[in-house]
């Protein structure tokens, strides 16, 4: 049986791939990708958990993410197609109309 | 086989209060269809009755201390506080909004439906005892919110606040989720009764939870709008539509707030001594950033964004202190900043019209002149969020201010006393600028029964507590967490 630590080091490697984009990416259909990773990141560490412990909460839990994860990406995407048809980019620096 | 229905039959009444919003906002999203569009706001007419029946249904549940659904949820004075405090600021959102969606010509049954799912979501925050049913409920309010947020659909502004509310809530829930797992890991369980139990054996010095704790302090202070993860508050706040920027400062911070009073007090709470000094740090700069940001704004929208930031500092002095007066304030003082701004957003509302959107502050030069009594108005919540007495906005700030000397942070009452003058100073710039400027251009703004419903609401709730606060804060003691 693979060591759960492998399974921590890969949804950290995974997280910290998302956080980078998220911060450096300038279009936001790929930030939106990268926050997807982030929440693949939590999945991976909720599986081997539930597999550590001989649990099944964990995998609910997982289920549910991944539930929630599609409708944050219909959300999402419903309100870049509506920025989009009012300012013709999804480019995250072009989106500055609200600053101090 | 038979005892587990009538356990379940049990539990539902438990969840009734949400049963009803589901059930109400399902309706207006049914009825919708069949209504003219001259006959739309019958759908807020609808959304207030469900807020009414559940209300009833919380009601009903008042007085129990029990878990329900196998410990998923559970039914206790902190959660019935929290949803009478969240139907209130949905029904007075609801007031608020009628007649400023006629104006934007987008009165939709969706508005009220959407409003009543995140009323669901909070509830089930406030309520949640299992990270499942607390992750369920958050993101159905966030949801929820980001559309709100860009329901202004043809509008620019409205358009990039959702993004921008999205794209780091989203991020924020997605550091959040992370913690979470992190516990279960430690735990074995999502029960954060059962957390409690591991974390405190197993101590700060193991790295899982350490991360864990990292993790889910930074997407409670994200969701807060505590500083550093402050950023995306003010921008939503000018961009929403003014009644949704009102439930976003209230509604949404008020449940962060009560998931944030949960994790740290029952499943970190074995950790006190750590994340005691950090929450101090935070609480500090927030003060500090919120308050001396609201200095320069010339958008009322904006700056009591950043004013909502620094009250957010005040109440997190209330969990640093941490013993029962600090806790007590924390309820007092999101029950006063609730009304008292919610009050404040409703004045800005009546400013739309057809050709003034009315969130800068030249917008409010010489309201005294044309309209008294929303200057007036205006002028007690104002002088409630600065925390002056008879409002209620004394008392929170008094509570807190009396719990940190308790627990001897001296240190703390100084800085968070001085803040309170520079707060003095930026809201009474709008002050300045309704009583003793000249109206520049003509047109007065007219009431609707909606808004001036919501308006005389908060007014007697900002007054009369202030006058005479003992039974708010008889049932804010009554209603702390253990």
């Amino acid at each position: 049986m693979v060591p759960t630590w492998h399974y921590l080091l890969l949804s950290a490697a995974l997280l910290t791939i998302g956080i980078l984009g998220v911060l450096t990416r300038r279009n936001i259909i790929i930030i939106l990708m990268s926050l997807e990773l982030i929440l693949n990141a939590v999945n991976i560490n909720l599986v081997a958990f539930s597999r550590q412990w001989g649990d099944v909460s964990g995998q609910v839990f997982a289920i549910f993410i991944i539930t929630v994860a599609a409708a944050e990406a219909a959300v999402g995407l419903g309100i870049l197609i509506a920025l989009f048809r009012n300012r013709d980019t999804v480019n995250a620096d072009e989106i500055d109309l609200l600053k101090w | 086989m038979e005892q587990l229905i009538r356990q379940v039959m049990e539990d539902v009444g438990f969840i009734m209060p949400q049963i009803q919003l589901t059930l109400f906002a399902c309706g207006i999203l049914l009825m919708d269809f069949l209504l003219e569009r001259r006959h739309k706001y019958l759908n807020a007419i609808t959304a207030l009755m469900g807020i009414g029946f559940s209300g009833f249904a919380l009601w009903r549940v008042r007085g129990y201390e029990r878990l329900a659904f196998n410990g998923l949820v559970v039914v206790d004075p902190f959660f019935i506080f929290f949803g009478f405090l969240f139907l209130l600021a949905t029904a007075l959102v609801i007031l608020m909004s009628i007649k400023y969606l006629e104006v934007e010509a987008e009165q939709e049954g969706e508005y009220y439906a959407l409003i009543l799912f995140a009323t669901v979501g909070m509830m089930f925050l406030a309520g949640g005892t299992d990270l499942i049913t607390i992750f369920i409920g958050l993101e159905l309010m966030a949801l929820c919110f980001y559309l709100l947020a860009g329901f202004l659909r043809r509008d620019r502004r409205s358009n990039e606040a959702a993004i921008k509310y999205l794209l780091l809530g989203v991020f924020s829930t997605g550091i959040l989720a992370y913690g979470f797992s992190l516990l279960y890991g430690v735990s074995g369980s999502t029960n954060i009764y059962r957390i409690a139990d591991a974390v405190g054996q197993r101590g700060l010095d193991d790295p899982l939870v350490f991360v864990a704790m990292v993790a889910v302090a930074a997407g409670l202070f994200f969701k807060v709008a505590a500083v550093p993860f402050h950023q995306w508050a003010p921008d939503v706040y000018e961009g929403a539509p003014t009644p949704i920027t009102a439930y976003v400062s209230v509604a949404s911070k008020a449940a962060a707030f009560a998931l944030l009073l949960r994790l740290f007090l029952i499943p970190l709470g074995p950790l006190r001594a750590n994340w005691e000094d950090l929450v101090a740090v935070v609480a500090v700069a927030t003060m500090t950033i919120g308050n001396l940001a609201a200095l320069n704004q010339d958008n009322v929208k904006r700056l009591l964004a950043y004013s909502s930031i620094g009250h957010v500092g005040y109440i997190l002095l209330g969990l640093v202190a941490g013993n029962e007066t600090g806790r007590t304030g924390i309820l007092v003082y999101l029950l006063a900043y609730a009304v008292m701004t919610l009050g404040a957003f409703a004045v800005i509302t009546g400013m739309r019209r057809s050709n003034l959107i009315g969130d800068r502050l030249d917008d409010l030069r010489g309201l005294i002149s044309k309209n008294p009594v929303p200057a007036v108005m205006m002028l007690v919540f104002l002088l409630s969020l600065t925390g002056i007495p008879p409002t209620v906005g004394f008392y929170g700030k008094y509570f807190i201010f009396l719990s940190l000397i308790e627990t001897g942070h001296y240190f703390l009452v100084v800085f968070a006393a001085l803040y309170v003058v520079v707060a003095l100073y930026y809201y009474f710039r709008i002050v300045v600028m309704m009583f003793m400027q000249d109206a520049r251009e003509p047109g007065r703004m007219t009431l609707s029964p909606g808004l001036t419903a919501a308006l005389v609401i908060t007014l007697l709730l900002t007054l009369i507590p202030g006058l005479y606060p003992e039974p708010m804060i008889a049932l804010a003691r009554f209603s702390i967490l253990p």
